[in-house]
């Protein structure tokens, strides 16, 4: 265990030492990228989402963030109503490892 | 055949969104049954269905967050999830998974990071799956020889016994998942494991869930679901802070949520049906397919990469959800004959 142990650290280390490396042998050094969302070609509420990634990145993350969380509760409920239709005991379960 | 692609106003591409679709059913169901977002397929599968790769980490965050959310609240049902634990690994998660990000965006600066990216995913994949089996191939070695079993049955790997004798205050006692254990062992492991996740732009899960089995010794089905509900959090987290770096695809995201729905409800059942071993081991089996995948890209066969992954996705799909129609099917069928022998003139 000890050996394997020893083994899984040399690796991890070697990873370590490696990974500057790597990353300067694989391209040429960069500039910040700087991405401009294409309003030209949306409407109505993607356009509002391009604008304002381009215009306030801060506002741009709360929105990600709460209509994400606000969809997938939708979602989550919507399911949840109709898995409870299925007839299934959807509130019990036996842990068995083997 | 226009109408089948979607045009990404902020990654400015073109996407065939039924792909979308699908990656986000395959990814619900292969994630509420293992217990973690799944964006170890995400992140290659968005990568190629076009997405640059720091758009397919950021957008991922995004989606594994909505759809983990969608499972916990089926896996909490069940009594699948210890919040206690899962709030002290938050804060570990969260400081973990920003340093990953930010070394993400110090290796855009540098150059290409899709090739650094690869090569850390896949010696971390390689470990995973080596875990996993070498436990299980303990585990039958143990049985065979006719070792006592605990009250998990027999166990291969139990590393975690080790690490709930260190006696550092304060000691925290985890009801739903059974043990006591220092509180820094939690938040240690998941700062750990919150560095890779923001490193590879994925919820952690991956990593998480083998640990809060080997690592923190949750049983199984308390690791999939506590993990699934840790996922959500620092998903939610990963989403902020990609979105402020501007890697975040947001309408792939709603698209993807979508098929994500229901694939989560058929994935969360599954672990109803399936035996803790039996989880593990399949993970193995899609910890391993998704390393070669990532290896035959990195190496320019993109398209064997790409027929392996959508091929395990799709096996693995197939697979659990065999389990959770036939289990489904099984208890309905008890059910009816329990009903008619309650009543058996009805």
């Amino acid at each position: 265990m000890r050996r394997l142990l020893k083994r899984v650290l040399c690796l991890f280390a070697g990873i370590g030492l490696a990974l500057p490396h790597l990353a300067w042998a694989s391209g040429e050094a960069a500039t910040n990228l700087v991405v401009v969302a294409d309003t030209r070609r949306v409407s109505g509420v993607l356009k509002y989402i391009a604008d304002v990634y381009n215009t306030d990145p801060w506002l741009f993350a709360v929105w990600a963030v709460v209509i994400t969380a606000v969809w997938g509760g939708i979602l989550g409920f919507l399911m949840d109503f109709i898995m409870e239709r299925s007839g299934l005991d959807l509130k019990s379960r036996k842990i068995l490892e083997h | 055949m226009e109408w089948l692609y979607m045009f990404m106003p902020i990654a400015g591409v073109s996407i065939f969104w039924p792909g979308l679709v699908l990656i986000g059913f395959s990814v619900g169901v292969i994630g509420g049954f293992f217990g973690m977002g799944g964006a170890w397929m995400v992140t290659p599968g968005l990568n190629i269905l076009g997405f640059p790769m720091a758009f397919a980490i950021g957008t991922d965050m995004a989606h594994i967050a909505g759809k983990s959310m969608i499972s916990t609240m089926r896996h909490a049902k069940f009594g699948n999830v210890d919040y206690k634990l899962g709030f002290i690994m938050v804060i570990g998660t969260f400081i973990g998974i920003e340093v990953g990000a930010q070394l993400v965006m110090y290796l855009e600066r540098l150059g290409r990071i899709d090739a650094v990216v690869r090569y850390v995913y896949v010696l971390f994949l390689a470990l995973i799956a080596f875990m996993v089996f070498y436990d299980y191939a303990k585990a039958v070695q143990k049985k065979k020889a006719g070792a006592v079993e605990g009250e998990r049955g027999t166990e291969g790997i139990t590393w975690y016994k080790a690490f709930h004798k260190l006696n550092i205050p304060p000691m925290v006692h985890f009801k739903t998942a059974g043990f006591t254990c220092s509180a820094w062992l939690p938040s240690g492991v998941s700062f750990l494991t919150g560095v890779l996740a923001g490193f590879l732009g994925i919820g952690g899960g991956l990593f998480r869930m083998p640990a809060l089995v080997y690592l923190i010794g949750c049983p199984t089905h308390i690791a999939v679901g506590t993990d699934l509900f840790e996922v959500m959090i620092s998903g939610l987290y990963g989403a902020f802070t990609f979105s402020l770096k501007g890697r975040i695809e947001l309408v792939a995201v709603f698209v993807m949520l979508t098929g994500a729905a229901i694939g989560a409800q058929i994935g969360t059942v599954a672990t109803k049906y399936a035996k803790g071993y039996g989880i593990r081991i399949a993970f193995g089996i899609a910890v391993i397919c998704c390393m070669i995948s990532i290896i035959l890209k990195q190496f320019g066969f993109s398209n064997s990469s790409a027929v392996l992954i959508l091929t395990t996705i799709g096996i693995m799909c197939i697979y659990i959800s065999v389990i959770m129609f036939k289990g489904a099917a099984a208890e309905l069928r008890e059910k009816k004959a329990g009903k008619q022998a309650s009543h058996p003139l009805s």
